[in-house]
């Protein structure tokens, strides 16, 4: 039998006018991989994580998620997006509402959880990051750990089966990377499939099941983490990794 | 002086009549503020659609209405509907009126409103399975009128301040009473009364805005 992949992603184009973004991405993700991409600023990755869960409608190409065809028009992309976690640079967590508020709106007006289903729901997935004690400090009461921290468990909580994450320590002060990281394992741990992009290579050296390199709008090269870290076999790949690592 | 514009007498004679006055602008105010914030509401989210069919026809709708006197509106519904074989009253005119011209008004506000909520907020929300109106419901429009809330009460001061124009078509509000009852005691007390009265309801209003004003510059800081 053929493997099926989670999410797979066939000759993805997105233009933004005249700007070519992604020049023709696959992407294949076995579930439970855990998936790194890095690449140069500007080089396509938030917009091909965008298009996964079609917050950004690609050009051309298809995108299946647990089977389900984003780009479909006659898809609910309300419920598929359910199944698709996404976590962001900037939190954005909603700063008008409590810890657990940010984590029961969606549980209970897109799952149609009942309040207390939803309270216990949301309870649980702050547990899963450590925050069970904050559930009711706004985010402006919180640190930029725990504010990501709350906005994984704001996914998590929708049980969804892919995790996306663009740059999900970029914000944060260094001494609060480790926490939203030790969170990110712990997912791992639990089977989760996640396409991370980010820039810790020693996370991604002792977490990640394959490393993904963009530039210029396409992958260039892909491969376990020791091969592209330590014998890059291409050119830019090279130079990039060079880079990061002097830094 | 003080028989001319605090005559006791008059003021006693002329209570009913303007208190009758008084509980009808409350009234107005009660009617045209709710419609105008729901004209500025629909307006505002028409507005987020961004599909140039639907933004061109409503910036010149905004526009229109902004730039257009409320009292030639008025007048105009008033003096000129009836041409058109709609006879519709004061109280009708005065709330059309109002709902085109302070709606347009409180429109812009709630637009600025919208804007002001970083697009990542909706992002976050559509991610986890929200619709585009309940990203909206739940998600930007409490931030929005949260960040916009002097201006909102700003120009519902301006508002209740426009129901003075209802006299002009005959709604018996404040003003109009007030000089109905000078009319009849040769006396200027009752519009005394009025200016006081409007003083003392608009006054704790303009209070608070000073305050949510000056919390709004601290929270900026
Ligand atoms: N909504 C948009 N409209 C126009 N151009 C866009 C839009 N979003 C992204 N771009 C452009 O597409 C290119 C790729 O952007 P993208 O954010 O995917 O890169 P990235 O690899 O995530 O970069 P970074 O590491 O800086 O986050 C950039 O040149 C960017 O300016
Ligand atoms: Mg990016």
């Amino acid at each position: 039998m053929v493997q099926k992949h989670i999410v797979e992603a066939r000759g993805i184009h997105k233009h933004f006018g005249p700007l070519h973004v992604l020049k023709g991405v696959d992407l294949q993700v076995d579930e439970r991989e855990l998936v790194f991409v890095i690449g140069p600023s500007g080089s396509g990755k938030s917009t091909l994580l965008r298009c996964l869960n079609r917050l950004e409608e690609p050009s051309s190409g298809s995108v299946v998620v647990d089977g389900i065809d984003m780009l479909d028009p006659r898809t609910d992309i309300n419920h598929a997006r359910q199944r698709i976690g996404m976590v962001f640079q900037s939190f954005n967590l909603y700063p008008h509402m409590t810890a657990l508020g940010n984590v029961t709106l969606a549980l209970r007006k897109v799952a149609g959880k009942s309040r207390a289903e939803a309270d216990a729901l949301a309870r649980k997935a702050l547990e899963r990051v450590g925050l069970a004690d904050r559930a009711d400090h706004t985010p402006g009461q919180l640190s930029g750990g725990q504010q990501q921290r709350v906005a994984i468990a704001r996914s998590i909580a929708l049980e969804p089966r892919v995790m996306l994450f663009d740059e999900p320590t970029s914000a944060l002060d260094p001494e609060l990377v480790g926490s939203v990281l030790e969170v990110m394992r712990s997912l791992r741990e639990t089977g989760m499939t996640m396409i991370v992009v980010s820039h810790e290579m020693g996370f991604a050296r002792n977490a990640a099941d394959r490393v993904v390199f963009m530039d210029d709008g396409l992958i260039v090269e892909q491969g376990p983490p020791a091969a592209i870290f330590e014998n890059p076999t291409h050119e830019r790949t090279r130079a990039f990794i060079g880079q990061i690592q002097r830094h | 002086m003080i028989q001319t514009f605090f005559n006791p007498e008059i003021i006693v004679a002329a209570w009913p009549i303007v208190m009758s006055g008084l509980w009808n602008t409350i009234l107005l105010s009660l009617i045209v503020v709710p419609l105008g914030l729901l004209g500025g509401l629909i307006l505002a989210l028409l507005a987020s659609i961004r599909h140039p069919l639907v933004r061109w026809p409503l910036m010149a709708w905004v526009d229109f209405f902004r730039a257009f006197p409320p009292l030639v509106l008025l007048v105009l519904l008033f003096a000129g509907l009836p041409f058109a074989g709609l006879e519709l009253g004061g109280f009708a005119c005065v709330a059309i009126a109002f709902f085109l011209n302070t709606g347009s008004y409180y429109g812009e506000i709630f637009r600025a409103g919208i804007d002001s909520v970083p697009a990542g907020q909706v992002e976050a929300a559509r991610s986890t399975g929200l619709s585009r109106m309940q990203a909206m419901r739940y998600v930007v429009l409490p931030q929005a009128v949260r960040n916009v809330l002097p201006d909102l009460l700003s120009n519902t001061l301006e508002v209740v301040k426009l129901t003075s124009l209802g006299s002009v078509v005959a709604v018996p509000e404040l003003l109009y009473e007030a000089r109905q009852a000078q009319s009849v005691t040769y006396n200027p007390t009752p519009i005394v009364m009025a200016a006081v009265i409007y003083f003392l309801i608009l006054w704790p209003l303009v209070r608070l805005l000073s305050r949510l004003e000056n919390r709004a510059l601290a929270g900026r800081r």
